[in-house]
């Protein structure tokens, strides 16, 4: 089907990359990466102790899998995002509804972000440490605090920037001022708000890593640190893919819910 | 003059059901004056629609028509002077401005209480001709269903005041013409008062009973037009002139004073 979508479109393409696209298309170069890679290692040409083979790879990953040790050591990460996020989120809300909705909640919220906004999260790392000591109070409460001000600025400038045509619509018509804000300040706030929790997610997968490097006894990072330790590079590329795909399935979240709260958008109508 | 087909500064009967009665104005302005900053935009304004009326506000850009809109719309404060405007009243902008992530009826709907509130809706999308798209999404309709929307969201609410704001301007020719159509078939079945605010002469003479002209903050003219809307197009020759004059104002004006005679002459 794809082949021969590209054919007719492509009346002007060179042969070479007809082929190409017979091929694999936009697989061909990752999986010819993975062969040289693979060819490498069989070689000898890269040690082990610098990057495991990808058959290697796959093998521990199949052997982490069925001894549990992925599992467990996942749900632990996924817990610290998960009660990370659920915090910072909730603040950036609440943050920003306070600052968007009235211009005294703006005058005393606003400035306040703004200064939290220059001092990068992964920095505050030692204080956090001071604070909360090793256990999982300081990898959570970096999570949150990371991932408060995309989600409060998103909603922020996503209320104030109202169209305020429609504003005046739903005043002519007699809407409350708590009806004008549910019926047409909050939903057109939305997508923005929306960008903000996707910058949220990938943000809290970012902090996570760095997190866990914090004398964790399990998780990802503990994996990962442990391997580190053995020189164990297949566990090390295993706990990378794990990123990867907390990272997709991330987005995938995003753009669920995205697809089913903005389905009144004509590019999503339309499909 | 034939007054049937004439027209006439006096005041004469409109061609509506209950013309004649005299009744209480729904609207009633005294000397009402806006300024913005050292700006006046309305200078000592005084208006009167009668219960039915259907008025026609001409003005160039500037003239203030469209901050007496928002006045008589009450979307804007007017502490301290003489106006009267009904509660019951609904305004149809230029844009439809529909909330695009509410479907159709639930636009028709909004603010509505009570019961029923979707098979009132479904009636009112009917009486414009959309009772099949209730459930669309208001940024898959072309401009003149959003702008019928418009005017189904308005009617549902029964006002007895309905204001529109040059809603016809962003529409092609024939959509223009069905829509002037349907908006005198609305106002004959539901007989709110009308103040259509327009920079279209002829809309003007089409559709109302009263032509005013604003300029700078006045009204400069006021033209009462007899004839019924379907013999218009025999008036509508001078009167456009007339009010065109009007519209003018300044500069224009007196060209348009100085080439008229040259007009008549080349006939």
């Amino acid at each position: 089907m794809a082949v021969t979508t590209w054919n007719r479109q492509g009346t002007g393409r060179s042969a070479s990359r007809i082929l190409l696209e017979r091929i694999g298309g936009r697989w061909l170069s990752p999986l010819l990466l993975l062969l040289l890679w693979e060819l490498g290692s069989r070689t000898g040409l890269i040690p082990e102790r610098t990057l495991a083979a990808p058959s290697a790879v796959i093998g521990t990953l199949a052997q982490m899998l069925l001894s549990g040790e992925l599992p467990s050591n996942l749900l632990v990460s996924f817990a610290r995002v998960a009660v990370g996020l659920l915090i910072g989120v909730a603040l950036g809300l609440a943050l920003g509804l306070i600052a968007g909705l009235s211009r005294s909640g703006e005058l005393v919220v606003d400035p306040l972000m703004q200064i939290k906004r220059t001092i990068p999260a992964l920095a505050l790392t030692p204080l956090f440490i001071v604070w909360f000591g090793i256990g999982e109070t300081p990898k959570v409460a970096l999570i949150a605090f990371a991932t408060i001000f995309p989600v409060y600025l998103n909603l922020y400038s996503g209320i104030r920037s109202v169209d305020l045509r429609l504003m005046d619509a739903a005043k002519s018509f007699g809407l409350s001022r708590w009806e004008q804000v549910w019926h047409v300040v909050l939903p057109s706030a939305l997508p923005s708000l929306l960008v903000g929790l996707r910058y949220a997610l990938s943000v809290s997968i970012l902090v996570l890593v760095v997190a866990e490097q914090i004398n964790a006894s399990a998780g990802l990072g503990y994996l990962i640190n442990n391997a580190r330790d053995f020189m164990r590079t297949d566990i090390i590329v295993v706990c990378l893919m794990v990123y990867a795909i907390l990272g997709l399935g991330a987005d995938w979240l995003v753009r669920t819910i995205e697809a089913r709260a903005l389905i009144w958008r004509p590019s999503i109508v339309e499909q | 003059m034939d007054a049937r087909l004439g027209f006439s500064a006096a005041p004469i009967a409109f061609d509506r059901p209950h013309a004649g009665t005299v009744a209480e104005p729904v609207v009633r302005l005294r000397n009402f004056v806006r300024r913005f900053g050292p700006n006046t935009i309305i200078d000592g304004l005084d208006l009167d629609i009668a219960p039915g009326e259907f008025i026609a506000l001409l003005g160039r850009s500037g003239s203030g028509k469209t901050t007496l809109l928002r006045t008589l719309a009450g979307l804007d404060e007017v502490r301290g002077q003489d106006v009267d405007v009904p509660d019951s009243r609904a305004v149809v902008f230029q844009d439809a401005r529909l909330l695009p992530w509410k479907p159709v009826w639930k636009n028709v709907s909004l603010g509505l209480k009570g019961d029923a509130i979707r098979d009132r809706a479904e009636a009112a999308l009917k009486e414009v001709g959309l009772g099949h798209r209730l459930d669309a999404w208001p940024l898959t309709l072309s401009g003149g269903e959003a702008q019928r929307v418009a005017l189904a969201r308005a009617l549902v609410r029964e006002p007895r005041l309905l204001l529109l704001d040059e809603p016809f301007a962003a529409l092609d020719a024939l959509t223009r013409y069905r829509m002037h159509d349907l908006v005198l078939s609305l106002w004959r079945a539901h007989l709110p008062a009308v103040l259509i605010v327009t920079h279209d002469v002829e809309e003007a003479i089409a559709l109302a009973d009263r032509v005013l002209v604003l300029d700078k903050g006045r009204i400069v003219a006021e033209e009462r037009i007899a004839a019924p809307r379907g013999e218009r197009s025999a008036l509508s020759g001078r009167l456009r002139e007339k009010l065109l004059s009007h519209l003018g104002g300044g500069d224009h004006g007196a060209d348009v004073l100085r080439f008229g005679p040259l007009a008549e002459a080349a006939e």
